[in-house]
Parts: C-alpha cells; structure tokens; sequence
C-alpha cells in the first residue's frame, strides 16, 4: 500500500491576498450605498466642525494661529476610526456571510488574511476620508493636502493603529463569537479622549498623560499640531508613533494568531456567525 | 491502492464531553466511506478535524502522506468540503464567489473551470445571480461547484444532500459518482442519510458516542446485521438492540 505526496506550496502568496481583496471588491462594486455611507460620516463631520472653526477663528485668538487644525483633527481621527473599521468589517463580512470555514479550509494562511484586511481598511478609509479633505477645500478654503509630506506621515501612523486595534477587534470577535461585534463600534473611541485630539497633551491630568505617551496617536496629533501652529516638522514625534505602532502591530498580530489558534482548539472556526 | 487518508487514535474532548474518542480509519484513493451516525456520534467533529479547522485532543492525521498537525498548508490545496454550517457570501454572485475561491486555490485557468463547472452542474443560467437569490438546492449544487473548484483529490462532504428534494439529490449524487470515475478522488461522506449512503459508499464507519461501533461495506453491514437496509442497521446500533454476525468479510485493518 503506498502513500501520495504532496509537494510544498509557498508559504506567503500575494495571489492569495489579493483573491481576498478581489471578493471585497465585488460586495463594494455591487453596492453603492455602501461607498456613500463610507464617506458620509467624515463629510458630515467635517461640515460641523468647518463651521464651528469658522466661528472660533473669528473669535479665538488661539484658533487664529492656525484655522484648520480642528478640521484636520476631526479629518485625521477619522483615518484612525476608518482604518479600525474597515479592518474588522472586512473580517466582519465573513462572518455574517458564514464564509470563514470555507476560507480556512483552503490554502490561505491567517497572515495572508490579515495582510488583505489591512489593504482592505486602507481603501476604506481613503474611500472615507478623501471626499472629506477635498469637499473642504471649496467648503472653508482650506486643504489639509496643504500638510504636505507630513500628511502621509501621520495618515500610515494613524492606518497602522487602526489596523492594529482591528486585529484585537476581529481577535475578541473569533474569541467570542459575534456578541463581541460591538467592540468594532465602539472601542476606538476609548481612545479619543487620550489621545490629545482636539487639545495638547499637556492639558490632561499628569495619570492620563502618562496613558497618552503609550499611545501612536497621541504623537501623531501633536506632530500636526507643531506643523500647523509652528511650521515645524517633529521628526521625533513621528519616529515615536512608528515605533509604537511597530509595538501594536507585533501586540495585536500575536493576539490575533492566539485567538485563530484557540478557535482551532475550540472549533469556533466552524460554528462562528450563525 | 493509495492512502489519502490515514487516520490513527483520533481524540477530542470538550469539557467533559468527548465528541470523537479515539478513532481510527484510513480512506484509498477512488474510494467513498461514510461516516453513519446519530447526532453528536462525532461525524461533522471528525470531518473538522481532517479540514484542520478543529484541533485534535490527541492523535494523528496523515492526509497525502503529510501529517496535518505540523503542515497543514501543503495540502489543503488538493482538498475541499461542502457542510450545510458553511455558506457563500450571499451579495456576491455565484461566479464571483467562485472567482474568489479559483483565486485562493491558484488556478490558472479560473474561467474555464467555472465554465465547465456552470455546465456540469446545471448552473450556467444561475451563474451572474447573487448567490442569496439562489433557492436552498440551487446553493447546495453552488457550494458543490465551490467544493469542485480545484479539482480536489480529497472531497470531504457533511450531508451534501441535506435539504434537497429528492430528484436533486438524486442528480447530485450521480454528479458525485461521476466525478469520482473520472478523477480517482477520494470521498469522506457524513451522512444521516441511509440511502445515500449505500448508493455512493462503498465503505461505512458506524458512529456512536465518538467510537468506531462497527465498519463494513453496505452489503457486509446488511448481511451481518440480517437486515433489509442500512436504516435498520443504523437503528440496531443506535439503540443497541443486536449485535452483529461475527465477520466474514475482510476488514481494513486501520479500523477501531
């Protein structure tokens, strides 16, 4: 009696990645609500706070130092948000589509999985965010683009945190099935208060300041901050978020590799989502 | 005869509960065993755990000569499965489903394999409609098409007729027999149908409790168990009410 063989695939295919990508692409083709929606939370944003800038610039002497740093708060906290949804939407999809066996059964990996959600979350963020920078640019005259190079700088610090909160996000929602779905709302905005968005670090009680360092986002608005207001780029803030979300990223990698593996033990793979 | 399957003191326990206790079985190539069971006998727990989807509590799995514990990812390109716990994105049409999963298995001739499968399956007018739209037998002969997409040496199936009048699944079992005439592929069928189980099996592994009870051909488990049909087999040892002619036959010697 003999025994077949198999010979080795690759171990990390990007035809794989991009086969994932190619099915979130067809529910975005097939569904323009979806892509409205997308972008219309930013933009309603950005219109509230355009005009609540417009006011405090005409009555702020502190405003009048850089009109459009509360609007480009609000555009760069969506990145954040955006990114984390997008992130575990996209892993969301499979779940209510009752589709992750059949994914898991065939030859994609959980890395090549997790690297198509983070291209995933950076489309839907750009599809979120970009309709918003450039409506206010007729809107108040004024264009965040006017960052310049900082701009891509902050907007990947900020995609990385999402994608990193995201991969936690999906990690608790394999755990526990999808009575932990509402985590993927909420839990970015635990963060907002620390992360010194609309106000400087400096204004938070000395314990919080202390949970604002260990956070990317945090040097991310600072950095914008000393753009807008001192025409300075802060190198080191940025190098401080990139080695922080290089920390995140390892965090919420191993948590999410941890959670696929008890959910092999668990056989949660197969009974999630109904 | 090749080995696909070697299955040896295969275990899992949750909790307290142990769904599979230490069964063992081995599958050749060309070959149709059922898994015949009640419910909870272990059936789908077993059928998880050859997909790797499940972690055994002990024991091991060789499929294709590879022991799946350690490298599971060089061989679940030769292999699929179809499951009534499984289902397509439902926004996505039928050929885009199997876009994406031609895609995943690296095939490089996608569209002619969704082609033929659209044919041979009779879903070529159905093919550009949202798979949600599809009516319960139209997506099982879907998942069929998505279980068939890589032209898998191993097809693992959990009740592949379970919710299919009685002509489709008629047509889908001849579909099944078809297929394996013509590509040697082997077949793990789960099954709480009797009938399907003796027309496509040619091996049956009866479950209870998570342990092997008894294993044969349909002819050998008819003729031990003196009965008309496997359904009344099924019930003798469900409810534990005969036992068994000692055999006659030959037995697969991997079987416990």
């Amino acid at each position: 009696m003999s025994v077949e063989t198999v010979s080795t695939p690759r171990r990390f295919s990007f035809g794989r990645v991009a086969a994932m990508c190619l099915r979130h692409f067809y529910v975005l083709k097939g569904s323009w609500p979806r892509l409205v929606e997308m972008a219309y939370w930013p933009t309603m944003q950005m219109i509230i706070w355009g005009f609540f800038s417009t006011f405090l610039y005409q009555n702020s002497s502190w405003l009048a130092g850089a009109f459009g740093v509360l609007l480009s708060a609000v555009m760069l906290w969506d990145v954040l948000f955006r990114g984390q949804l997008g992130f575990s939407l996209s892993f969301l999809e499979e779940l209510w589509a009752r589709n992750l066996a059949n994914l898991y059964c065939s030859p994609l990996t959980p890395s090549e999985h997790v690297v198509s959600l983070f291209i995933m979350a950076l489309i839907r963020a750009l599809i979120g965010v970009l309709p918003a920078m450039v409506l206010a640019i007729p809107f108040y005259h004024y264009s965040i683009f006017s960052l310049g190079l900082p701009l891509a700088g902050f907007f990947f610090c900020l995609l990385l945190m999402g994608c990193s909160m995201g991969m936690i996000v999906t990690a608790m929602i394999l755990r526990f099935g999808l009575a932990a779905e509402n985590l993927a709302w909420f839990i970015v905005f635990l963060l907002a208060p620390v992360s010194a968005v609309y106000y400087p670090v400096s204004i938070l009680p000395g314990w919080l300041q202390v949970v604002a360092h260990i956070l990317p986002s945090s040097y991310v608005f600072e950095g914008m901050r000393a753009e807008m207001f001192d025409h300075v780029f802060r190198w080191d803030l940025l190098l401080a978020s990139l080695g922080l979300n290089l920390v995140y990223l390892l965090i919420g990698l191993g948590v999410y590799l941890w959670s696929f593996s008890r959910a092999r033990e668990l056989g949660l793979l197969l009974q999630v989502g109904e | 005869m090749t080995e696909i399957v070697v299955v040896e003191d295969l275990a899992k326990q949750f909790r307290d509960v142990k769904a599979v206790d230490g069964i063992g079985f081995a599958v050749q190539r060309g070959e149709t065993v059922a898994l015949l069971g009640g419910n909870g006998a272990g059936k789908t727990t077993t059928i998880s755990m050859l997909l790797g989807l499940l972690k055994p509590t002990r024991g091991t799995i060789r499929l294709f000569g590879v022991d799946i514990a350690k490298h599971r990812h060089r061989v679940l390109g030769r292999m699929n499965f179809s499951s009534p716990y499984v289902d397509l994105p439902h926004r996505l049409t039928l050929r885009q489903n199997l876009m994406v999963f031609a895609k995943l298995y690296g095939l490089a001739d996608a569209r002619a394999r969704i082609a033929t499968l659209a044919k041979a399956l009779e879903l070529d007018t159905l093919i550009d409609r949202k798979f949600g739209s599809l009516s319960a037998g139209q997506k099982t002969r879907g998942a069929l098409a998505k279980a068939l997409i890589n032209r898998p040496d191993l097809l693992l199936l959990d009740e592949p007729t379970a919710s299919l009048d009685p002509d489709t699944a008629d047509w889908v079992r001849h579909y099944l027999e078809r297929y394996q005439q013509e590509t040697g592929a082997a077949i793990l069928l789960a099954s709480h149908n009797m009938g399907e189980v003796e027309r496509l099996a040619d091996r049956v592994l009866m479950l209870r409790q998570g342990r092997i009870v008894d294993s044969g051909s349909p002819d050998d488990l008819l003729f031990r168990y003196s009965r008309q049909n496997l359904e009344e087999v099924f019930l003798d040892i469900a409810r534990d009410r005969r036992t068994a002619a000692p055999r006659n036959t030959e037995t697969a010697e991997h079987e416990r």
